[in-house]
Protein backbone atom coordinates (compact mmCIF):
# COMPACT_ATOMS: atom_id res chain seq x y z
CA UNK A 1 0.00 0.00 0.00
CA UNK A 2 1.11 3.36 -0.68
CA UNK A 3 2.41 6.29 1.59
CA UNK A 4 -0.82 8.72 0.61
CA UNK A 5 -3.67 5.76 0.56
CA UNK A 6 -2.10 4.89 4.19
CA UNK A 7 -2.73 8.48 4.96
CA UNK A 8 -6.17 8.96 4.07
CA UNK A 9 -7.16 5.51 6.02
CA UNK A 10 -5.37 6.56 8.74
CA UNK A 11 -7.47 9.90 8.71
CA UNK A 12 -10.58 8.48 7.38
CA UNK A 13 -10.06 6.14 11.14
CA UNK A 14 -9.48 8.61 13.27
CA UNK A 15 -12.75 10.65 11.70
CA UNK A 16 -14.10 7.55 12.42
CA UNK A 17 -13.37 7.26 15.78
CA UNK A 18 -14.02 10.78 16.93
CA UNK A 19 -17.37 10.43 15.42
CA UNK A 20 -18.15 6.88 17.13
CA UNK A 21 -16.60 9.13 20.32
CA UNK A 22 -19.22 11.31 19.82
CA UNK A 23 -22.05 9.58 19.60
CA UNK A 24 -21.10 8.05 22.55
CA UNK A 25 -20.96 11.14 24.76
CA UNK A 26 -24.36 11.67 23.54
CA UNK A 27 -25.38 8.30 24.69
CA UNK A 28 -23.96 8.95 27.81
CA UNK A 29 -25.42 12.53 28.36
CA UNK A 30 -28.76 10.88 27.22
CA UNK A 31 -28.19 8.67 30.28
CA UNK A 32 -27.66 11.31 32.44
CA UNK A 33 -31.33 11.74 33.97
CA UNK A 34 -31.74 8.38 34.87
CA UNK A 35 -29.16 8.94 37.75
CA UNK A 36 -31.51 10.84 39.57
CA UNK A 37 -33.44 7.71 40.55
CA UNK A 38 -29.85 6.05 41.82
CA UNK A 39 -28.13 9.16 43.27
CA UNK A 40 -25.98 6.62 45.49
CA UNK A 41 -24.05 5.85 42.68
CA UNK A 42 -22.95 9.24 41.55
CA UNK A 43 -21.63 9.81 45.43
CA UNK A 44 -19.57 6.30 45.17
CA UNK A 45 -17.63 7.34 42.46
CA UNK A 46 -17.27 11.18 43.32
CA UNK A 47 -15.52 9.61 46.84
CA UNK A 48 -13.59 7.37 43.85
CA UNK A 49 -12.25 9.95 41.29
CA UNK A 50 -12.78 13.12 43.88
CA UNK A 51 -11.94 12.47 47.34
CA UNK A 52 -9.30 9.89 46.78
CA UNK A 53 -7.52 12.42 44.37
CA UNK A 54 -7.42 15.14 47.22
CA UNK A 55 -3.89 14.33 48.66
CA UNK A 56 -2.31 14.49 44.71
CA UNK A 57 -4.24 17.83 44.42
CA UNK A 58 -3.55 19.39 47.96
CA UNK A 59 0.50 18.50 47.86
CA UNK A 60 0.42 19.75 44.27
CA UNK A 61 -1.15 23.08 44.89
CA UNK A 62 1.33 23.85 47.74
CA UNK A 63 4.15 22.70 45.86
CA UNK A 64 3.51 25.16 42.59
CA UNK A 65 1.97 28.01 44.75
CA UNK A 66 5.35 28.02 46.45
CA UNK A 67 7.64 27.53 43.36
CA UNK A 68 5.37 30.73 42.03
CA UNK A 69 5.97 32.82 44.64
CA UNK A 70 9.87 32.00 44.68
CA UNK A 71 10.36 32.95 41.24
CA UNK A 72 7.84 35.77 40.93
CA UNK A 73 9.75 37.41 44.47
CA UNK A 74 13.22 37.14 42.67
CA UNK A 75 11.67 39.10 39.47
CA UNK A 76 9.90 41.44 41.32
CA UNK A 77 12.14 42.66 44.09
CA UNK A 78 14.44 43.45 40.98
CA UNK A 79 11.67 46.44 40.19
CA UNK A 80 11.05 47.24 43.95
CA UNK A 81 7.61 45.85 43.41
CA UNK A 82 7.68 42.76 46.00
CA UNK A 83 4.09 44.16 46.99
CA UNK A 84 2.87 42.36 43.92
CA UNK A 85 3.67 39.15 44.55
CA UNK A 86 0.11 38.03 45.92
CA UNK A 87 -1.58 39.33 42.54
CA UNK A 88 1.25 37.49 40.53
CA UNK A 89 0.78 34.56 41.94
CA UNK A 90 -2.84 34.73 42.70
CA UNK A 91 -3.45 35.71 38.54
CA UNK A 92 -1.20 32.82 37.55
CA UNK A 93 -2.33 30.47 39.27
CA UNK A 94 -6.23 31.34 38.98
CA UNK A 95 -6.31 31.91 35.31
CA UNK A 96 -3.44 29.27 34.07
CA UNK A 97 -2.33 26.99 36.35
CA UNK A 98 -4.66 26.23 39.02
CA UNK A 99 -7.54 24.61 35.71
CA UNK A 100 -4.23 23.09 34.16
CA UNK A 101 -2.21 21.35 36.07
CA UNK A 102 -5.65 20.31 38.40
CA UNK A 103 -6.69 18.91 35.19
CA UNK A 104 -3.41 17.13 34.68
CA UNK A 105 -3.11 15.31 37.73
CA UNK A 106 -6.32 14.40 37.45
CA UNK A 107 -5.93 12.72 34.17
CA UNK A 108 -3.20 10.74 35.45
CA UNK A 109 -5.03 10.04 38.36
CA UNK A 110 -8.62 9.50 38.22
CA UNK A 111 -8.75 9.32 34.21
CA UNK A 112 -6.64 6.40 33.57
CA UNK A 113 -8.10 4.79 36.63
CA UNK A 114 -11.52 5.20 35.37
CA UNK A 115 -10.30 3.76 31.92
CA UNK A 116 -8.65 0.91 33.26
CA UNK A 117 -11.33 0.01 35.60
CA UNK A 118 -14.35 0.29 32.55
CA UNK A 119 -11.63 -1.58 30.23
CA UNK A 120 -10.91 -4.33 32.71
CA UNK A 121 -15.05 -5.03 33.09
CA UNK A 122 -15.14 -5.43 29.38
CA UNK A 123 -12.36 -8.12 29.44
CA UNK A 124 -13.94 -9.85 32.56
CA UNK A 125 -17.38 -9.82 30.36
CA UNK A 126 -18.89 -7.68 33.68
CA UNK A 127 -19.95 -5.44 30.88
CA UNK A 128 -21.83 -8.15 28.69
CA UNK A 129 -22.92 -9.80 31.73
CA UNK A 130 -24.46 -7.04 32.78
CA UNK A 131 -26.32 -6.41 29.50
CA UNK A 132 -27.91 -9.63 29.63
CA UNK A 133 -29.11 -8.79 32.71
CA UNK A 134 -31.26 -6.07 30.70
CA UNK A 135 -28.98 -3.34 32.61
CA UNK A 136 -27.43 -1.22 30.26
CA UNK A 137 -23.67 -0.69 31.51
CA UNK A 138 -23.64 3.06 30.03
CA UNK A 139 -26.66 4.01 32.88
CA UNK A 140 -25.29 2.05 35.47
CA UNK A 141 -21.36 2.05 35.04
CA UNK A 142 -20.30 5.08 32.66
CA UNK A 143 -22.59 7.58 33.51
CA UNK A 144 -21.55 7.73 37.06
CA UNK A 145 -18.37 8.14 36.07
CA UNK A 146 -18.97 10.60 34.08
CA UNK A 147 -21.13 12.66 36.10
CA UNK A 148 -18.27 12.51 38.76
CA UNK A 149 -15.54 13.89 37.28
CA UNK A 150 -17.72 16.99 35.66
CA UNK A 151 -18.64 17.24 39.45
CA UNK A 152 -15.25 16.74 41.13
CA UNK A 153 -12.88 18.70 38.58
CA UNK A 154 -14.13 22.01 39.55
CA UNK A 155 -14.07 21.29 43.04
CA UNK A 156 -10.28 19.87 42.66
CA UNK A 157 -9.32 23.05 40.89
CA UNK A 158 -10.84 25.11 43.71
CA UNK A 159 -8.78 23.30 46.21
CA UNK A 160 -5.85 23.41 44.27
CA UNK A 161 -6.12 27.54 43.56
CA UNK A 162 -6.66 28.11 47.64
CA UNK A 163 -4.26 25.57 48.55
CA UNK A 164 -1.72 27.11 45.91
CA UNK A 165 -2.06 30.83 46.82
CA UNK A 166 -3.19 30.63 50.84
CA UNK A 167 -1.72 30.08 53.78
CA UNK A 168 0.32 26.96 53.03
CA UNK A 169 2.09 27.51 49.44
CA UNK A 170 1.99 31.00 47.84
CA UNK A 171 1.63 32.67 51.25
CA UNK A 172 3.82 30.69 53.28
CA UNK A 173 6.99 31.11 50.75
CA UNK A 174 5.91 35.27 50.05
CA UNK A 175 4.73 36.58 53.72
CA UNK A 176 6.90 33.97 56.11
CA UNK A 177 9.67 33.47 54.58
CA UNK A 178 10.55 35.83 52.18
CA UNK A 179 9.15 38.64 54.44
CA UNK A 180 6.94 40.40 52.19
CA UNK A 181 4.02 42.19 54.20
CA UNK A 182 0.93 40.36 54.39
CA UNK A 183 -1.32 43.17 53.95
CA UNK A 184 0.29 43.77 50.69
CA UNK A 185 -0.47 40.34 49.42
CA UNK A 186 -3.80 39.71 50.42
CA UNK A 187 -4.96 43.20 49.52
CA UNK A 188 -3.37 42.79 46.05
CA UNK A 189 -5.29 39.52 45.24
CA UNK A 190 -8.56 41.32 46.64
CA UNK A 191 -8.13 44.67 44.19
CA UNK A 192 -6.74 42.36 40.92
CA UNK A 193 -8.58 39.12 41.24
CA UNK A 194 -11.91 39.98 39.60
CA UNK A 195 -14.94 37.28 40.57
CA UNK A 196 -16.86 37.94 37.10
CA UNK A 197 -13.66 37.12 35.41
CA UNK A 198 -11.34 35.22 36.89
CA UNK A 199 -12.67 32.83 39.01
CA UNK A 200 -15.98 32.38 37.09
CA UNK A 201 -13.08 31.64 34.54
CA UNK A 202 -11.99 28.88 37.12
CA UNK A 203 -14.93 26.99 36.64
CA UNK A 204 -15.69 27.59 32.84
CA UNK A 205 -11.91 25.91 32.23
CA UNK A 206 -12.03 23.19 35.00
CA UNK A 207 -16.01 22.39 33.23
CA UNK A 208 -14.64 21.97 29.75
CA UNK A 209 -11.34 19.82 31.25
CA UNK A 210 -13.83 17.76 33.22
CA UNK A 211 -15.82 17.45 30.27
CA UNK A 212 -12.86 16.35 28.39
CA UNK A 213 -10.92 14.32 30.65
CA UNK A 214 -13.66 12.07 31.95
CA UNK A 215 -15.40 11.67 27.91
CA UNK A 216 -11.71 10.22 26.79
CA UNK A 217 -11.04 8.35 29.67
CA UNK A 218 -14.85 5.97 29.88
CA UNK A 219 -14.59 6.18 26.16
CA UNK A 220 -11.34 4.41 26.11
CA UNK A 221 -12.14 2.30 28.58
CA UNK A 222 -15.56 0.93 26.91
CA UNK A 223 -13.91 0.72 23.25
CA UNK A 224 -10.93 -1.09 24.33
CA UNK A 225 -9.99 -4.45 23.33
CA UNK A 226 -10.83 -7.16 26.11
CA UNK A 227 -7.18 -8.04 25.99
CA UNK A 228 -4.39 -7.01 28.69
CA UNK A 229 -2.76 -4.99 26.34
CA UNK A 230 -6.16 -3.12 25.22
CA UNK A 231 -6.70 -1.83 28.60
CA UNK A 232 -2.81 -1.11 28.45
CA UNK A 233 -3.42 1.16 25.39
CA UNK A 234 -6.65 2.68 26.74
CA UNK A 235 -5.31 3.85 29.95
CA UNK A 236 -1.95 4.86 28.21
CA UNK A 237 -4.23 6.87 25.28
CA UNK A 238 -6.62 8.15 28.15
CA UNK A 239 -3.06 10.33 29.94
CA UNK A 240 -1.75 11.38 26.55
CA UNK A 241 -5.10 12.32 24.37
CA UNK A 242 -6.55 13.89 27.55
CA UNK A 243 -2.98 15.85 28.05
CA UNK A 244 -3.09 16.99 24.73
CA UNK A 245 -6.81 18.17 25.08
CA UNK A 246 -6.36 19.93 27.91
CA UNK A 247 -3.50 21.98 26.96
CA UNK A 248 -4.99 22.60 23.47
CA UNK A 249 -8.66 23.54 24.81
CA UNK A 250 -7.02 26.00 27.62
CA UNK A 251 -5.01 27.73 24.83
CA UNK A 252 -8.59 28.23 23.15
CA UNK A 253 -10.49 29.27 26.37
CA UNK A 254 -7.69 31.58 27.35
CA UNK A 255 -7.80 33.27 24.03
CA UNK A 256 -11.59 33.84 24.42
CA UNK A 257 -12.26 34.24 28.00
CA UNK A 258 -9.47 36.89 28.67
CA UNK A 259 -9.72 38.31 24.73
CA UNK A 260 -5.94 38.05 24.38
CA UNK A 261 -5.50 37.16 20.93
CA UNK B 1 -39.00 -33.32 30.34
CA UNK B 2 -39.18 -30.85 27.03
CA UNK B 3 -42.18 -30.49 24.70
CA UNK B 4 -42.07 -30.35 21.32
CA UNK B 5 -42.67 -26.54 20.97
CA UNK B 6 -39.34 -24.78 20.30
CA UNK B 7 -38.55 -21.37 22.74
CA UNK B 8 -36.00 -20.82 19.89
CA UNK B 9 -35.62 -21.17 16.82
CA UNK B 10 -33.01 -20.66 14.28
CA UNK B 11 -33.52 -20.74 10.18
CA UNK B 12 -30.58 -20.21 7.77
CA UNK B 13 -29.28 -18.69 10.30
CA UNK B 14 -25.99 -16.45 8.63
CA UNK B 15 -23.45 -14.82 10.48
CA UNK B 16 -19.48 -13.72 9.46
CA UNK B 17 -16.65 -11.78 11.61
CA UNK B 18 -14.72 -9.98 9.14
CA UNK B 19 -14.07 -12.47 6.26
CA UNK B 20 -14.58 -15.63 8.33
CA UNK B 21 -17.59 -17.01 8.22
CA UNK B 22 -19.52 -18.28 11.58
CA UNK B 23 -22.58 -19.55 10.58
CA UNK B 24 -23.19 -20.41 7.11
CA UNK B 25 -26.96 -21.44 7.26
CA UNK B 26 -27.69 -22.90 10.42
CA UNK B 27 -31.61 -24.65 11.51
CA UNK B 28 -31.54 -25.04 15.31
CA UNK B 29 -34.07 -25.31 17.80
CA UNK B 30 -33.79 -25.21 21.30
CA UNK B 31 -37.35 -27.31 22.83
CA UNK B 32 -38.98 -25.80 25.89
CA UNK B 33 -38.18 -27.16 29.07
CA UNK B 34 -35.17 -29.91 28.03
CA UNK B 35 -31.44 -29.08 27.95
CA UNK B 36 -29.94 -28.46 24.64
CA UNK B 37 -26.86 -29.37 24.26
CA UNK B 38 -24.49 -27.30 21.43
CA UNK B 39 -21.15 -28.72 21.33
CA UNK B 40 -18.30 -28.59 18.57
CA UNK B 41 -14.29 -27.75 18.70
CA UNK B 42 -13.11 -24.26 19.80
CA UNK B 43 -13.95 -21.56 17.55
CA UNK B 44 -16.63 -22.98 15.74
CA UNK B 45 -18.99 -20.34 16.97
CA UNK B 46 -20.89 -21.56 19.86
CA UNK B 47 -20.42 -18.85 22.14
CA UNK B 48 -21.30 -16.64 19.15
CA UNK B 49 -24.64 -18.54 18.89
CA UNK B 50 -25.61 -17.42 22.76
CA UNK B 51 -24.68 -14.21 22.00
CA UNK B 52 -26.93 -14.32 18.77
CA UNK B 53 -29.68 -15.66 20.71
CA UNK B 54 -29.02 -12.82 23.74
CA UNK B 55 -29.23 -10.05 21.15
CA UNK B 56 -26.06 -9.05 21.58
CA UNK B 57 -24.62 -9.72 17.97
CA UNK B 58 -26.60 -9.21 15.37
CA UNK B 59 -27.68 -11.99 12.53
CA UNK B 60 -26.30 -11.22 9.28
CA UNK B 61 -28.79 -13.32 7.29
CA UNK B 62 -31.80 -15.58 8.19
CA UNK B 63 -34.15 -15.84 11.25
CA UNK B 64 -33.50 -16.54 14.67
CA UNK B 65 -36.86 -16.02 17.10
CA UNK B 66 -36.69 -16.14 20.49
CA UNK B 67 -40.65 -17.52 21.73
CA UNK B 68 -41.94 -16.19 18.39
CA UNK B 69 -40.04 -12.76 18.52
CA UNK B 70 -37.30 -11.92 15.80
CA UNK B 71 -34.49 -11.06 18.21
CA UNK B 72 -32.80 -8.74 15.76
CA UNK B 73 -35.75 -7.12 15.04
CA UNK B 74 -36.47 -5.66 18.87
CA UNK B 75 -35.99 -2.31 20.19
CA UNK B 76 -33.63 -1.71 22.59
CA UNK B 77 -36.07 -1.57 25.63
CA UNK B 78 -38.05 -4.28 23.80
CA UNK B 79 -34.34 -6.59 23.54
CA UNK B 80 -34.22 -5.71 27.63
CA UNK B 81 -37.66 -6.84 27.95
CA UNK B 82 -36.86 -10.49 26.47
CA UNK B 83 -33.50 -10.66 28.58
CA UNK B 84 -35.21 -10.61 31.65
CA UNK B 85 -36.76 -13.84 30.45
CA UNK B 86 -33.17 -15.16 29.91
CA UNK B 87 -30.20 -16.02 32.24
CA UNK B 88 -26.53 -16.73 30.81
CA UNK B 89 -24.24 -17.79 32.35
CA UNK B 90 -20.37 -16.62 31.55
CA UNK B 91 -17.59 -18.71 31.19
CA UNK B 92 -15.55 -16.35 33.67
CA UNK B 93 -18.69 -16.01 35.60
CA UNK B 94 -18.64 -12.36 35.08
CA UNK B 95 -19.44 -11.30 38.46
CA UNK B 96 -18.90 -7.69 39.51
CA UNK B 97 -16.11 -7.49 41.18
CA UNK B 98 -16.84 -4.82 43.60
CA UNK B 99 -19.64 -6.52 45.08
CA UNK B 100 -19.89 -9.34 47.52
CA UNK B 101 -21.90 -12.36 46.67
CA UNK B 102 -25.13 -11.67 48.16
CA UNK B 103 -25.19 -8.33 45.99
CA UNK B 104 -24.14 -9.85 43.06
CA UNK B 105 -26.97 -12.35 43.57
CA UNK B 106 -28.91 -9.24 44.57
CA UNK B 107 -27.82 -6.92 41.78
CA UNK B 108 -30.82 -7.82 39.27
CA UNK B 109 -33.39 -7.74 41.63
CA UNK B 110 -32.59 -4.35 42.95
CA UNK B 111 -32.16 -3.20 39.19
CA UNK B 112 -35.56 -4.37 37.86
CA UNK B 113 -37.34 -4.49 40.77
CA UNK B 114 -38.85 -2.70 43.53
CA UNK B 115 -39.15 -5.41 46.16
CA UNK B 116 -38.13 -4.26 49.61
CA UNK B 117 -34.75 -5.23 50.86
CA UNK B 118 -35.77 -7.58 53.76
CA UNK B 119 -37.74 -9.35 50.90
CA UNK B 120 -34.69 -9.23 48.65
CA UNK B 121 -32.57 -10.71 51.42
CA UNK B 122 -35.00 -13.81 51.47
CA UNK B 123 -35.14 -14.29 47.96
CA UNK B 124 -30.76 -14.04 47.34
CA UNK B 125 -30.44 -16.22 50.87
CA UNK B 126 -32.59 -18.55 48.74
CA UNK B 127 -30.92 -18.54 45.38
CA UNK B 128 -27.75 -18.88 47.42
CA UNK B 129 -29.25 -21.93 49.26
CA UNK B 130 -30.00 -23.75 45.37
CA UNK B 131 -26.22 -23.71 44.41
CA UNK B 132 -25.06 -24.58 48.45
CA UNK B 133 -23.40 -21.53 48.74
CA UNK B 134 -25.40 -19.48 51.15
CA UNK B 135 -22.63 -19.55 53.49
CA UNK B 136 -20.30 -17.66 50.81
CA UNK B 137 -22.80 -14.62 50.96
CA UNK B 138 -19.83 -12.21 52.35
CA UNK B 139 -17.50 -13.16 49.87
CA UNK B 140 -16.17 -11.18 47.23
CA UNK B 141 -15.80 -12.54 43.76
CA UNK B 142 -11.60 -12.79 44.19
CA UNK B 143 -11.83 -14.55 47.16
CA UNK B 144 -14.13 -17.95 44.94
CA UNK B 145 -13.06 -20.61 43.36
CA UNK B 146 -13.98 -21.04 39.73
CA UNK B 147 -16.17 -23.78 40.54
CA UNK B 148 -17.46 -21.47 43.47
CA UNK B 149 -17.66 -18.44 41.09
CA UNK B 150 -19.56 -20.49 38.43
CA UNK B 151 -22.40 -21.19 40.96
CA UNK B 152 -22.78 -17.81 42.28
CA UNK B 153 -23.31 -16.53 38.75
CA UNK B 154 -25.94 -19.40 38.31
CA UNK B 155 -27.61 -18.04 41.20
CA UNK B 156 -27.62 -14.75 39.77
CA UNK B 157 -28.45 -16.19 36.35
CA UNK B 158 -31.81 -17.47 38.65
CA UNK B 159 -32.37 -14.26 40.13
CA UNK B 160 -35.26 -12.83 38.22
CA UNK B 161 -36.96 -16.89 37.66
CA UNK B 162 -35.95 -16.53 33.80
CA UNK B 163 -37.67 -18.98 31.04
CA UNK B 164 -34.21 -20.00 29.80
CA UNK B 165 -30.47 -20.42 31.19
CA UNK B 166 -27.67 -20.57 28.82
CA UNK B 167 -24.52 -21.95 29.64
CA UNK B 168 -21.51 -20.78 28.10
CA UNK B 169 -18.66 -24.08 28.62
CA UNK B 170 -19.83 -24.34 32.51
CA UNK B 171 -17.42 -26.88 32.79
CA UNK B 172 -13.95 -25.67 31.27
CA UNK B 173 -11.19 -26.05 33.79
CA UNK B 174 -13.27 -27.56 36.32
CA UNK B 175 -12.05 -29.79 38.65
CA UNK B 176 -14.12 -33.43 38.74
CA UNK B 177 -15.90 -32.45 42.02
CA UNK B 178 -17.18 -29.21 40.67
CA UNK B 179 -17.85 -30.51 36.98
CA UNK B 180 -20.19 -32.81 38.95
CA UNK B 181 -21.75 -30.56 40.90
CA UNK B 182 -22.15 -28.29 38.26
CA UNK B 183 -23.51 -31.01 36.20
CA UNK B 184 -26.21 -32.21 38.64
CA UNK B 185 -26.78 -28.29 39.52
CA UNK B 186 -27.91 -27.43 35.74
CA UNK B 187 -29.91 -30.82 35.52
CA UNK B 188 -31.62 -30.00 38.72
CA UNK B 189 -32.39 -26.39 38.23
CA UNK B 190 -33.72 -27.24 35.04
CA UNK B 191 -36.48 -29.77 35.91
CA UNK B 192 -37.00 -28.38 39.67
CA UNK B 193 -37.82 -24.43 37.90
CA UNK B 194 -39.05 -25.96 34.23
CA UNK B 195 -36.43 -24.14 32.97
CA UNK B 196 -35.13 -24.54 29.39
CA UNK B 197 -31.15 -24.73 29.21
CA UNK B 198 -28.75 -24.47 26.61
CA UNK B 199 -25.21 -25.69 27.52
CA UNK B 200 -22.31 -24.47 25.21
CA UNK B 201 -19.56 -27.17 25.61
CA UNK B 202 -16.30 -28.77 24.26
CA UNK B 203 -16.95 -31.26 27.42
CA UNK B 204 -18.35 -33.99 25.17
CA UNK B 205 -18.83 -36.93 27.84
CA UNK B 206 -19.97 -35.09 30.05
CA UNK B 207 -22.41 -32.76 28.70
CA UNK B 208 -23.78 -35.90 26.65
CA UNK B 209 -24.96 -37.08 30.55
CA UNK B 210 -27.50 -34.27 30.97
CA UNK B 211 -28.43 -33.89 27.60
CA UNK B 212 -32.00 -34.09 25.90
CA UNK B 213 -31.24 -33.15 22.66
CA UNK B 214 -27.58 -31.85 21.33
CA UNK B 215 -25.97 -30.07 18.23
CA UNK B 216 -22.90 -30.64 17.58
CA UNK B 217 -21.92 -27.83 14.92
CA UNK B 218 -18.44 -26.79 12.82
CA UNK B 219 -17.43 -25.43 10.05
CA UNK B 220 -20.13 -23.07 9.84
CA UNK B 221 -23.04 -25.55 9.73
CA UNK B 222 -25.04 -28.15 12.09
CA UNK B 223 -22.51 -32.06 11.57
CA UNK B 224 -25.09 -33.71 13.61
CA UNK B 225 -27.86 -33.81 15.68
CA UNK B 226 -30.31 -35.78 17.99
CA UNK B 227 -30.78 -36.94 21.25
CA UNK B 228 -27.34 -38.28 23.31
CA UNK B 229 -27.57 -41.69 22.32
CA UNK B 230 -28.19 -40.91 18.53
CA UNK B 231 -25.02 -38.53 18.56
CA UNK B 232 -23.04 -41.07 20.38
CA UNK B 233 -23.73 -43.88 17.85
CA UNK B 234 -23.68 -41.38 14.64
CA UNK B 235 -22.04 -43.46 11.57
CA UNK B 236 -20.74 -39.75 10.93
CA UNK B 237 -16.63 -40.49 10.77
CA UNK B 238 -16.54 -36.59 12.05
CA UNK B 239 -18.59 -36.81 14.89
CA UNK B 240 -17.29 -39.60 15.90
CA UNK B 241 -13.44 -38.38 15.68
CA UNK B 242 -15.05 -35.70 17.86
CA UNK B 243 -17.22 -37.68 20.13
CA UNK B 244 -13.96 -39.85 20.50
CA UNK B 245 -11.53 -37.54 21.17
CA UNK B 246 -9.54 -38.65 18.12
CA UNK B 247 -6.39 -36.85 17.20
CA UNK B 248 -6.71 -38.43 14.04
CA UNK B 249 -9.72 -38.14 11.50
CA UNK B 250 -11.44 -36.11 9.00
CA UNK B 251 -10.25 -32.92 11.40
CA UNK B 252 -6.81 -32.33 10.42
CA UNK B 253 -4.36 -31.72 13.03
CA UNK B 254 -2.44 -29.62 11.49
CA UNK B 255 -4.12 -25.52 10.69
CA UNK B 256 -3.55 -25.11 7.09
CA UNK B 257 0.25 -24.05 5.94
CA UNK B 258 2.66 -24.64 3.48
CA UNK B 259 4.31 -28.08 2.83
CA UNK B 260 7.07 -28.36 5.97
CA UNK B 261 9.50 -29.46 3.75
CA UNK B 262 9.22 -26.71 1.78
CA UNK B 263 8.94 -24.34 5.13
CA UNK B 264 12.02 -25.34 6.63
CA UNK B 265 13.71 -25.01 3.18
CA UNK B 266 14.98 -28.76 2.64
CA UNK B 267 15.36 -29.19 -1.15
CA UNK B 268 17.74 -26.08 -1.15
CA UNK B 269 20.68 -27.84 1.19
CA UNK B 270 23.04 -29.55 -0.54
Amino acid sequence: MNAPRQGIDAVANSLAELGRSIFFLLRVIASLPSLVRKPRLVIEQLYSVGVLSLVIIVVSGVFVGMVLALSGYRLLVDFGAEEALGTSVALTVVRELGPVVTALLFAGRAGSALAAEIGLMKATDQLSGMEMMAVDPLRRIVAPRFLAGLIALPLLTSIFCVMAIGAAGGHLVGVALLGVDAGAYWSGIQENVEFGKDIVNVFVKSGVFGVIVTWIAVYQGYSAPPTSEGVSRATTSTVVLSSLAILGANLMLTAVLFGEV
Amino acid sequence: MPDDSSLVEARDLRFRRGARVIFDGVDIDIRRGGITAIMGPSGTGKTTLLRLIGGQWRPDGGSLRFDGQEVAALSQKRLFELRKRMGMLFQTGALLTDLSVFDNVAFPLREHTRLPERLIRDVVLMKLEAVGLRGARDLYPAQLSGGMARRVALARAIALDPEMIMYDEPFAGQDPISMGVLLRLIRRLNDALGLTSVVVSHDVKETLQIADHCYVIADGEVKAHGTSDEIRDSASEWVQQFVQAQADGPVAFHYPGPPYAEDLHVEDRP
